[in-house]
């Protein structure tokens, strides 16, 4: 079974990690994603720096600037995970935008997943239809599951046939933000996150954007099955840089009060 | 009808909508009334008054006779220049501002290169008493100075992109990311046929107006209902989308867009996207762009603000896929000559951009016969620090040459 579903059927309270490949150094990857596990993580999305990242917020695009600056492109990733399966067992998902995927080449792309041992990825700006009717299947022989958003915006029906397409878990956006927004959990989030359970989904939700400390994610994880820090990592990591002692204290900080 | 967009939004394998899910409602209500709104009665009413008497439409079609002589034929300049706010921009934005206002939309976003968009739009906001943000690269702040000052006093907010060059490029992505941030009573109001579907099509519909007032101009003016060539800058494409609309079906008409390549095509610095890009996605459209090998978008360069992006509207990548369309492209120094060219021959200052179309017509031979139409977009006064420091080195200037 694919990891990211053997993970799901087997935990709640997920805690996944987003980080930038490439950042702070161009060879940190490797061993964050020791760390990470090391620290009691349970899924992490590496991504894919792109020079023009248009969902994403100051914290994001400042990493993946430096990383571009550093060297790092979808080549140089899949050579530093060449080995990664023999070093690192938690679910892999790789995140980016459509075009740095498209310009290496679809099967490429799936070829090289495949043979490092990448579980997921998620592609925002792939439209949903278009991955349907061009890509589900290639990403299903590849055992690759593609991951789709919701957001507060996405109507009922919408939500309901985007679960029946899933494979893995769906990314719930918490608020109409880019990443990195500092925003409280509000009643409307509340009402959003309630109305999503109401609809008893097939399959798992993980809330992410604005996931950033204890709080927030005690708070996500009552209305899913877990919940995606992204901003607030790579801030620690721009202060702190890759430092195991540090990212464990941050996993903990998240996990516990 | 071959080179219009079809029912999923794509102009042959070009368009789309490459949005992310935050984005998706928006889009897909907007693809779902835009046409439904342009063709209503009530639109087509309050728009073509505001064309007539708040724009001054139609713009006239001016038989350059000076130009027409050096270049022994016989060009014909639309004056695009002559519009209010002083660009084709405001055909689109007063559009636009009747869409958002039929969608009960109430904050108006926009981004802008040249900062003739962004007037557009804040002018339309004013008219319309709607809020208005614009985002603007904080180089082109510096470099188009009066439009921002005139941004400011139409009541609109100037928010600077700090992000990669700081132009054209960069301020459409801090657009989208607001958009994406409020998703509820904000309209996106785009500025050239650029973006995810319906944008390009819905831009080219309302620039449209500019080749039908071409078709009676030549008429009138020619006896002949069509012109030999059409001649148009393009930055995302807009005036060269509407320039060319109501011929693109026309085989008879030679369509001719004009890149800028900065400091020429090869030199790492330039902005001649469909001279050195290829396929891929920016901005939520598949078409040409300036790109690496890797995927990453390379950050474009042109003297004239509004032409300074990698990308270019899908339209015109399938108007260069398809043949239908001939891509040039001009660089500063051709431009800026071009430009004065057109000042001493003419006695009409034009847009640095427009000034790029102006150059094609050295690039070109035409027959004495020839009908040649050049889209004069824009005139020059938000460029006159640019050309006075390119100029006024110069211990003389040049002396008219006609
Ligand atoms: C006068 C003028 N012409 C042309 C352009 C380029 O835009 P487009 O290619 O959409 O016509 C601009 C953009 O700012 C402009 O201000």
């Amino acid at each position: 079974m694919n990891r990211i579903n053997e993970l799901l059927n087997r935990k709640d309270n997920i805690l996944s990690i987003y980080f930038t490949a490439g950042y702070p150094e161009l060879n940190d990857t490797v061993s964050i994603l020791q760390s990470l596990e090391a620290a009691g993580t349970d899924l992490v999305e590496i991504g894919i720096p792109f020079s023009d990242p248009l969902a994403d917020g100051p914290t994001i695009q400042a990493s993946s600037q430096k990383a571009l600056e550093n060297g790092m492109s979808l080549k140089v990733l899949f050579e530093q995970l060449k080995d990664v399966r023999e070093k690192v067992s938690i679910p892999i998902i790789l995140m980016g935008y459509f075009n740095t995927v498209s310009k290496y080449g679809i099967d490429n792309f799936l070829s090289s997943c495949e043979a490092v041992g990448v579980d997921g990825t998620i592609l925002p700006d792939l439209p949903f239809k278009e991955f349907n009717e061009k890509y589900a299947d290639t990403f299903g022989e590849r055992g690759v599951s593609n991951i789709f958003l919701i957001t507060p915006q996405t109507d009922d029906e919408r939500i309901k046939l985007i679960d029946s397409h899933s494979t893995g878990f769906i990314y719930m956006v918490s608020s109409a933000a880019v990443t990195g927004a500092k925003r409280d959990v509000s009643e409307k989030q509340v009402r959003y996150f309630e109305r999503v359970n109401t609809f008893n989904l097939s399959h798992p939700t993980l809330i992410g954007f604005g996931i950033r400390n204890h709080d927030t994610f005690k708070n996500a994880c009552r209305y899913s099955n877990g919940a995606i820090v992204g901003s607030a990592f790579i801030k620690m990591l721009e202060e702190e840089g890759n430092n195991k002692e540090k990212i464990e204290s941050f996993i903990n900080s998240i996990r516990t009060a | 009808m071959k080179y219009n967009v079809d029912k999923d939004g794509m102009y042959g394998r070009f368009g789309g909508a490459y949005i992310p899910e935050m984005l998706y409602p928006n889009i897909e209500k907007l693809g779902q009334v835009y046409l439904e709104i342009i063709e209503s009665e009530e639109f087509q009413k309050e728009y073509k008054m505001l064309l007539k008497d708040y724009v001054g439409r139609p713009s006239p079609l001016y038989k350059a006779k000076r130009l027409s002589e050096k270049y022994n034929t016989n060009i014909y300049l639309k004056r695009e220049d002559l519009n209010h706010t002083g660009a084709h921009k405001i055909n689109n934005t007063v559009g636009q501002i009747l869409i958002a206002k039929a969608m009960g939309k109430t904050r108006i976003i926009a981004e802008t290169g040249a900062g003739q968009h962004g007037v557009a739009t804040a002018t339309a906001c004013a008219l319309m008493d709607l809020k208005c943000i614009v985002y603007m690269g904080d180089t082109d702040i510096k470099r188009q100075a009066p439009n921002v000052a005139r941004m400011k006093m139409l009541g609109a907010e100037v928010i600077p992109a700090m992000s990669g060059n700081k132009t054209l490029k960069d301020a459409t992505n801090e657009a989208l990311r607001d958009w994406i941030a409020n998703p509820e009573d904000t309209f996106y109001l785009i500025g050239s046929v650029v973006g995810p579907h319906p944008y390009p099509d819905m831009v080219t519909r309302l620039q449209a107006i500019i080749s039908e007032e071409i078709k009676e101009q030549v008429m009138e003016k020619t006896g002949r209902d069509y012109p030999d060539y059409l001649i148009a800058c393009v930055g995302g494409g807009s005036n060269a989308a509407g320039t060319y609309y109501h011929f693109l079906d026309d085989e008879r008409v030679g369509l001719i867009a004009v890149e800028a390549s900065g400091m020429g095509v090869d030199s790492g610095e330039t902005a001649a996207t469909i001279a050195i890009g290829d396929e891929g996605i920016i901005h939520g459209s598949k078409t040409f762009l300036m790109q690496t090998d890797d995927g990453q978008i390379v950050e474009p360069y042109s003297i004239s603000a509004g032409l300074d992006y990698p990308g270019i509207g899908p339209l015109h990548a399938h108007l260069k896929d398809t043949g239908r369309a001939e891509f040039l492209s001009a660089t500063d120094k051709e431009a800026l000559d071009a430009a004065m060219e057109l000042t001493r021959t003419e006695g009409i200052i034009p847009a640095l951009e427009s000034a790029h179309a102006l150059a094609a017509l050295k690039m070109k031979t035409f027959k004495p016969e020839d009908v040649v139409v050049v889209t004069l977009s824009g005139r020059g006064d938000k460029d006159m620090e640019t050309y006075m420091q390119y100029f006024m080195p110069h211990p003389i200037l040049p002396k008219g040459e006609g």
